[in-house]
């Protein structure tokens, strides 16, 4: 009887109204982007809502589907984001919840303490784009080379090696 | 009865209860049809060398029947997959662990130049780190190609000269790679 | 000088000290990169006391390709041959994942036909993907024969991908909006052949391995893990279906008319090796079975879906029709429309949850692609699954889990 009824009522619009009455205005923007609710919030509000999103009897979303970075250097004092996937598998539900730091002090709380996935995860998207997460218990590079200097995947680097010497630029159309 | 192929005896002079050839084309057949190889897979073409492997495109009928992850006692070193450079120095080192006379073969289009990897973590071919004697295109190619690869450091192997591991131009070919 | 060695032997390694406790050194173990067991290269450096591991320190990243930085550089049509490399033992699955996450982002509907046959291409593809999983378990406790048998199965699943795609490994097959071609007569009889011939060899297979008395001392308790942990550790797939928990991405978020189709998720109890290796096994049963229903119920229709700016026209179509000509050259330079926004769709793999997360900016090229990949996920559990069991346990655990190196490292 409380399934049934759990399944009625929960769409995106309660949850939404929930968080806003945990965070408040930390929550900088909510939106539908095809069918997951996007949540925007604040960086020092990541952890508390995430936890309280896993916790919660009623939503219960204790499943990190996926963690990972963005850059965007045109947004200036916003440019480094982190992206979180959760799943709610009792009511199949799926949020994203994003948060922005610039790219001058960019840290974010870890995930580690709720989420043993996120262990790697975050590694991955720190060996990516620089991002540091406050509390990580291993913070180092997971796939690159740990003499890498730069982290790859931020928009100035380019794809390929810059040292090559034997590749012609005129022969491959650069 | 199925006739069973068998290698043909080299040229030489034959009498009765001897036979008299070179040393270097007996020792040239011998290693050849007896290679014991090191497949050093990464990622997909190591798939198709398990097909190849297996009993469709055997390639026990080789003589490559005993495969051997120890590098000490490898003749052939077959590098299968993309080599990125956190792996070049463990592949240059397995390499130098190998006992004279030793060969390469390079195993599918990111081994021999990178393939469809040009980034900046992709070694582009492993000819960067250690001499390669075979090349085999394909990404990943088919198991009868890899039998091609196979086929043709078979021919390299029973031609080659047995002082060609002392010569100065095969020296120069390891000075040029930093190898001793 | 004779009184100090026989101290120095007497309080040595294995000896008690003063406070009664055994003195222990540890063993430290480097199961290396290259290693004929572990099937990818990744490094663990184990501390060992003995026999039994104490703890172990996983290093990954020999294969990374950037794969993520490269789908930012080519155009959406062009990244399918990058997912084909991702889990290269069931490649049109991920092929078949990227085209379905475009068309979501797109908003594209592919009709029913293009919807089944990809249906039995992905079956198919999974099949073989737990065929090579079950059997180097097998291979890994020394079961060689099982290996020789499955292997020449999968030859004729490779044979039904050539017909469809012209490629035995890696795919790239299908298009954003269907297929390229739809099931000719031959494929239609290989599919059937293989319907009718597997089953036998599969349970041959089965008879070798499952109710083995050694298999089963070597696989049972071994490498086990709970559903809680499991749960937070981000397991999906079949080793999360093995601690107990039924999930299973074709059932929750339904995709390509899966809702469709009868078929039972298998679960197992304690989530160890046997557990695994029982759980693939009745999977690949249970995919036969959405193949027999899928291939005896193809609807009528188009293989493709109305969709002339993302879906390339028939080479013909484009050699003797002025549109088919615009249509190819407008798609393979790029001047199609692709809307702005972010999606994220997930496909059940062969491993688990293979998501799609794809960021457009309205260009050719995506903004920002990031591939959820299970097994980067769920390894990171093998330290503690490992913990305090012996080294051949240790490599058995591996094998089951199914880590695919190209997936790990993406």
């Amino acid at each position: 009887m409380d399934q049934v009824n759990q399944i009625l009522e929960i769409d995106n619009d309660y949850i939404l109204t929930k968080v806003k009455g945990w965070i408040g205005d930390r929550l900088i923007d909510a939106g539908m982007q095809y069918d997951i609710m996007n949540l925007i919030v604040k960086p020092d509000a990541t952890v508390e809502l995430l936890r309280l999103l896993k916790q919660d009897e009623e939503l219960k979303f204790d499943f990190l589907t996926d963690l990972c970075g963005i850059h965007f250097p045109d947004q200036k004092g916003n440019e480094l984001g982190v992206i979180y996937h959760v799943h709610s598998f009792n009511h199949n539900i799926r949020l994203r919840i994003k948060s922005f730091v610039p790219v001058e002090h960019p840290v974010v709380q870890t995930m580690t303490s709720l989420y043993a996935s996120a262990n790697w995860m975050e590694r991955e998207t720190y060996d990516f784009y620089g991002i540091i997460f406050d509390g990580h218990p291993d913070l180092r590079r997971i796939l690159n080379m740990d003499e890498m200097e730069y982290f790859p995947l931020r928009k100035e680097y380019p794809l390929q090696d810059a040292t090559r010497t034997d590749k012609e630029d005129k022969y491959f159309g650069r | 009865m199925t006739e069973i192929k068998l290698v043909d005896a080299p040229a030489g002079h034959e009498g009765q209860g001897f036979f008299a050839t070179s040393l270097e084309k007996v020792i040239g057949l011998a290693r050849a049809n007896s290679i014991w190889p090191l497949p050093f897979a990464t990622s997909c073409c190591g798939i198709e060398f398990m097909a190849t492997m297996g009993s469709n495109y055997d390639m026990a009928r080789f003589g490559m029947e005993r495969l051997s992850f120890s590098p000490r006692q490898a003749d052939l070193l077959m590098v299968m997959g993309t080599i990125s450079k956190k792996m070049g120095p463990v592949v240059r080192q397995v390499y130098l662990q190998m006992a004279e006379p030793r060969w390469v073969i390079a195993v599918g289009a990111c081994a021999s130049s990178g393939g469809i990897f040009d980034t900046y973590s992709v070694l582009q071919g492993i000819d960067k780190v250690v001499p390669v004697d075979v090349y085999v295109p394909g990404c990943p190619p088919r198991p009868e190609q890899i039998i091609e690869g196979i086929v043709k450091i078979q021919e390299l192997v029973k031609n080659e000269s047995l002082r060609r591991r002392q010569t100065v131009e095969y020296k120069e070919l390891l000075a040029s790679y930093g190898i001793m | 000088m004779q009184q100090e060695l026989i101290k120095k032997i007497n309080t040595s390694v294995g000896s008690l000290d003063d406070s009664g406790k055994p003195i222990q050194d540890y063993n430290i173990l480097n199961l290396g990169p290259t290693h004929p067991a572990t099937h990818g290269i990744f490094q663990n450096v184990l501390k060992m006391d003995g026999e039994k591991i104490i703890d172990a320190e996983p290093t990954i990243g020999y294969i990374h390709r950037a794969f993520e930085k490269i789908a930012e550089n080519r155009p959406f049509y062009q990244v399918t041959t990058l997912t084909d490399r991702l889990n290269y033992c069931s490649s049109p699955i991920n092929n078949l994942g990227w085209h379905m996450t475009m068309e979501k982002l797109i908003g594209i509907k592919v009709p029913k036909k293009a919807d089944y046959i990809r249906v039995i291409i992905m079956e198919l593809s999974r099949i073989a993907d737990h065929l090579i999983c079950n059997s180097v378990i097998g291979v890994d406790t020394g079961a060689l024969t099982g290996f020789t048998y499955v292997f020449q199965e999968r030859e004729k699943i490779y044979d039904i991908f050539e017909e469809l795609c012209g490629a035995r490994l890696t795919t790239n097959l299908g298009r954003i909006g269907g297929l390229e071609r739809d099931l000719s007569p031959k494929a239609k009889q290989l599919i059937k052949d293989f319907l009718r011939d597997f089953p036998k060899v599969f349970n041959e297979f089965d008879q070798l391995l499952t109710r083995n008395r050694i298999f089963i001392d070597r696989t049972r308790y071994v490498g086990g893990i709970s559903a809680e942990r499991a749960l937070n550790y981000g397991f999906t797939g079949p080793n999360l279906r093995a601690t107990g928990v039924d999930y299973d991405i074709r059932v929750m978020n339904p995709y390509s008319s899966y809702e469709e189709f009868d078929f039972e998720i298998p679960v197992g109890e304690t989530g160890d090796v046997y557990d695994r290796f029982l759980v693939r096994n009745e999977e690949i049963r249970q995919s036969l079975r959405i193949i027999h229903q899928a291939i005896d119920n193809i609807p009528e229709g188009k293989h493709y879906a109305d969709v002339p700016e993302f879906f390339l026209p028939p080479k013909e179509d484009v050699y003797t029709k002025m549109e088919a000509l615009i249509w190819h050259f407008k798609i393979v330079m790029g001047e199609t429309e692709i809307p702005v926004g972010e999606v994220y769709h997930s496909v059940e793999g062969g491993n688990g949850e293979l998501g799609f997360y794809v960021v457009s900016d309205g260009g050719r090229q995506a903004y920002r692609c990031h591939f959820r990949r299970p097994s980067f996920i769920y390894y990171q559990a093998y330290p503690e699954m490992i913990k305090g069991s012996m080294l051949s346990d240790a490599i058995l655990t591996m094998s089951s889990m199914n880590v695919i190196a190209g997936e790990l490292d993406a």
